[in-house]
């Protein structure tokens, strides 16, 4: 049987759970020798190339790119994983959900005490840069999700737990410690 | 009662621990904790105005901002509304001529919602400046509001209107009704206070106490059922300058109003079992933490503490055994239901925000000024005065196994004799509800929001640590009730409201479960809403404390035992969809940067 297939990417993260992801430390060996890695920053694979068995998705949806990303991975991957808070509920960046996108905007490039050197008041509207959306959106609020995995980040303990019993179909062993958010 | 904000700090002796009893007292004192007061407390203190407003903003009943001269909390949890509620808040928002969260231009009167106030039993309840008025209707409101604009005051509101048992006391003077329905040990007339303080502890050592606890397979009443022997047998082995036995009566489940009663009919033995506990574990400084709802006891308790001291129950060298010094203070909440998580309650007795501590270390080491502390519920002090009396082992003779002796019910919901029983362990939902005559019963929630929801076909299973475990609420719905939209959406807010804030898994994921409810409730449900509910009900347990860890249990108990309550509302023919509409959604941010919209999908 061929290797499982992983991919990975962030959406409107930190990059907190990739870095979590790393935190497997010495496990990364025997990481790819359980999976094939594609699209993903780790291995720097920019587009899809074959089907993808399991897709991990950090952070939520911010911009039309994130979208477009995000279904792209629920289009290539059987399995899609939330991981994170920010993916799942949003986190950090929803922090806008709340004030118009319009106050953001200006407070941004503006209005904001730190903002000196837009002194024609431009506003980003390049064709070639994402737009915003009205707020932020957690992963499942676009896509069919199929698990979720919480933390801020997840330990690195609960990201190799889950992926390793989701590969070998082993039960998963998640004692409270590895879970608990803090 | 002090006068002015110095007064009162200098009455807590300019103690930062005791910033909860200074920003009580302020409270009471102006009826509200303005920017003056918040600056000389902080001055006076030493901290920073930040730190005082951060905790005043954390609980419910301190405030910024004045909350009238007749303050009118009316409670809205779900057997209140079964009971009639709505129309007792609309007759207040109708007389008062205003709405709840407001206060009246002449600052006579403001009306607020709180969360159960534990006169499940009695309901539609309020309390108004600290007492409770019970069974309101519509006529009853209509008079209070008249009373009140014709300057009368809080006691002839109550109208002498004495609730049963001791209510009637001088000292208390409370329309609230004990409601007794079943005594065993602990509710039982038979126990005179101080007998084992007198005669026995003379004659056993604090190893030997415990020893009995522990024989006995007494586990904590507050519902986690900790073996109470092995946590005093830590606290006493645990290194540290002092000791404290602190009495958890935060008592904030829904449904839950148990300790209300015993520390009404029994606080004698509440108070003995604490002494008897600092006995144990080598201390000599008892705190009860009693929930802000029932600080209409506060002088009634106070009177009965004052009493104990007399009798040398309480006090120095306690029934003659020298050295046995122990006292007890009364320190009172403000409103938080998450307080009554052990940690948090220490955080709260210091003086700061209830947010639970990170564990370990276990309050047993380092609890109450990081001194090696014991927290027990109301219920397991007074039930270990009534053991060492009689003995560990007659103890096991009543309950289970592994529950052994009596669990005091608070029952209520659709029934006709709610209040509060007092069974064995291992007595069934069956039976329980033929004794409290309820008919036509849909559902039985057992231990409150954060417990089980539970329907007849369960009703055969057995109340007790290894089966139905409960801290002692029960509520009764029948078959005419909403269960999703009167009872799970309801408690959902509960959570909601009561989220501490520490872990953004318990900050948000009650708030997303919620929202998913109400789009099934509002048929735009579909079939992967379910399984998101039951995983996202999982990611609730990284939560640091309890509540994080069981605020979703209202969706994820119902969810398994009424599927079909859910199932009915959903759009069959559709597995996934969320609304979520690209293009509408980048329309405003476009607008706003002059910038039309583009899509170009790169597949």
């Amino acid at each position: 049987m061929s290797k499982p297939v992983l991919a990975t990417t962030s959406l409107a993260g930190c990059f907190g759970c990739h870095m979590s992801i790393l935190d497997i430390d010495e496990r990364i060996l025997q990481l790819i020798e359980l999976v094939e890695f594609n699209k993903s920053p780790v291995d720097d694979i920019k587009t899809f190339t074959k089907p993808v068995d399991i897709g991990i998705i950090e952070g939520g949806c911010c911009n039309s790119e994130n979208v477009e990303v995000l279904r792209s991975f629920r289009k290539n991957c059987r399995i899609l994983i939330s991981l994170g808070e920010c993916a799942i509920m949003g986190g950090l960046p929803a922090l806008r959900n709340g004030i118009p996108i319009e106050e953001c905007l200006h407070e941004a490039y503006i209005g904001g005490p730190t903002v000196q050197l837009n002194k024609s008041h431009i506003l980003p509207n390049d064709d070639e840069l994402p737009m915003l959306l009205d707020r932020v959106y957690p992963c499942h609020e676009i896509v069919k999700i199929d698990y979720f995995l919480p933390g801020c980040p997840p330990r690195a303990d609960l990201i190799w737990e889950a992926l390793v019993a989701l590969i070998t179909g082993d039960p998963m062993k998640l004692p409270y410690e590895v879970i608990k958010f803090d | 009662m002090e006068k002015s904000v110095k007064q009162i700090i200098a009455k807590y002796n300019t103690n930062q621990t005791r910033l909860m009893d200074i920003l009580i007292d302020t409270q009471e004192l102006q009826g509200f904790i303005g920017k003056e007061a918040v600056s000389d407390i902080a001055d006076a203190l030493n901290m920073s105005q930040a730190d005082i407003e951060q905790t005043i903003t954390f609980y419910h009943f301190l405030s910024t901002e004045p909350r009238g001269k007749f303050a009118i909390y009316l409670n809205d949890s779900a057997v209140a509304i079964m009971y009639g509620q709505r129309a007792i808040k609309e007759t207040f928002e109708k007389e008062v001529g205003i709405k709840f969260g407001q206060v009246t231009n002449d600052g006579l009167i403001g009306l607020f919602n709180t969360a159960c106030i534990g006169m499940n039993d009695q309901e539609p309840a309020a309390i108004i400046n600290n007492r409770v008025f019970t069974k309101l209707t519509p006529y009853r409101v209509r008079e209070i509001v008249r009373y009140m604009r014709e300057g009368k005051n809080m006691d002839e509101l109550i109208n002498e209107s004495y609730g049963d048992g001791k209510n009637h006391l001088p000292s208390l003077k409370s329309m609230v009704s004990s409601n007794i329905r079943r005594k065993g040990m602990i509710l039982s007339d038979s126990y005179i206070y101080g007998s084992v303080t007198k005669n026995i502890l003379p004659g056993i050592s604090p190893e030997a106490v415990i020893a009995e606890i522990k024989h006995s397979n007494m586990r904590g009443r507050g519902g986690a059922g900790f073996p109470t022997g092995l946590k005093w047998e830590f606290c006493r082995r645990a290194k540290g300058d002092k000791h404290y036995v602190i009495c958890n009566a935060d008592e904030g489940e829904p449904g839950t109003f148990k300790d209300r009663v015993i520390l009404t009919e029994k606080p004698e033995l509440v108070f003995e079992g604490m002494a008897l506990a600092g006995y144990a574990i080598g201390g000599d400084e008892g705190i009860l933490y009693l929930r802000y709802e029932y600080r209409y006891m506060k002088e009634y308790l106070e009177d009965v503490l004052a009493v104990m001291r007399k009798n040398n129950v309480l006090g120095e060298n306690i029934a003659g055994i020298e050295g046995f010094t122990f006292d007890i203070r009364i320190q009172f909440g403000a409103g938080a239901y998450v307080c009554g998580e052990e940690s948090a309650l220490l955080e709260s007795l210091e003086g700061k925000r209830g947010e639970p501590r990170d564990k370990p270390p276990f309050p047993v080491e380092k609890g109450y000024l990081n001194q090696p502390t014991i927290i027990n519920n109301v219920e397991t002090f007074a039930t270990a005065v009534r053991i060492i009396e009689n003995g560990g082992e007659w103890f096991t003779q009543f309950g289970t196994e592994d529950s052994t002796g009596t669990k005091i019910l608070s029952i209520s919901g659709d029934c006709m004799f709610p209040g509060v029983y007092e069974v064995n362990w291992g007595f069934n939902v069956e039976d329980m509800l033929d004794m409290v005559g309820a008919y036509n019963v849909q559902a039985v929630q057992v231990g409150g929001p954060s417990g089980t929801l539970i329907g007849p076909d369960e009703f055969h299973r057995t109340l007790g640590y290894s089966d139905l475990s409960t801290g002692g609420s029960m509520i009764i719905f029948n078959k005419q009730r909403d269960l999703l939209r009167d009872v799970v959406l309801n408690f959902m807010e509960f959570f909601i409201d009561e989220s501490c804030g520490s872990c953004s898994t318990c900050r948000n994921m009650p708030e997303v479960m919620k929202n998913k409810l109400v789009r099934i409730l509002n048929g735009n449900g579909v079939k992967s809403d379910l399984t998101d509910l039951k995983a996202w009900g999982k990611v609730l347990l990284a939560s640091r404390c309890g509540l994080g860890q069981t605020a979703g249990n209202p969706i994820i108990s119902s969810l398994k035992n009424f599927r079909p309550l859910y199932e009915e509302l959903l759009q069959k023919e559709k597995e996934f969809d969320q609304g979520f509409d690209l293009e509408a959604s980048v329309q405003q941010s476009c607008r706003y940067v002059k910038r039309i919209p583009k899509f170009h999908l790169h597949e």
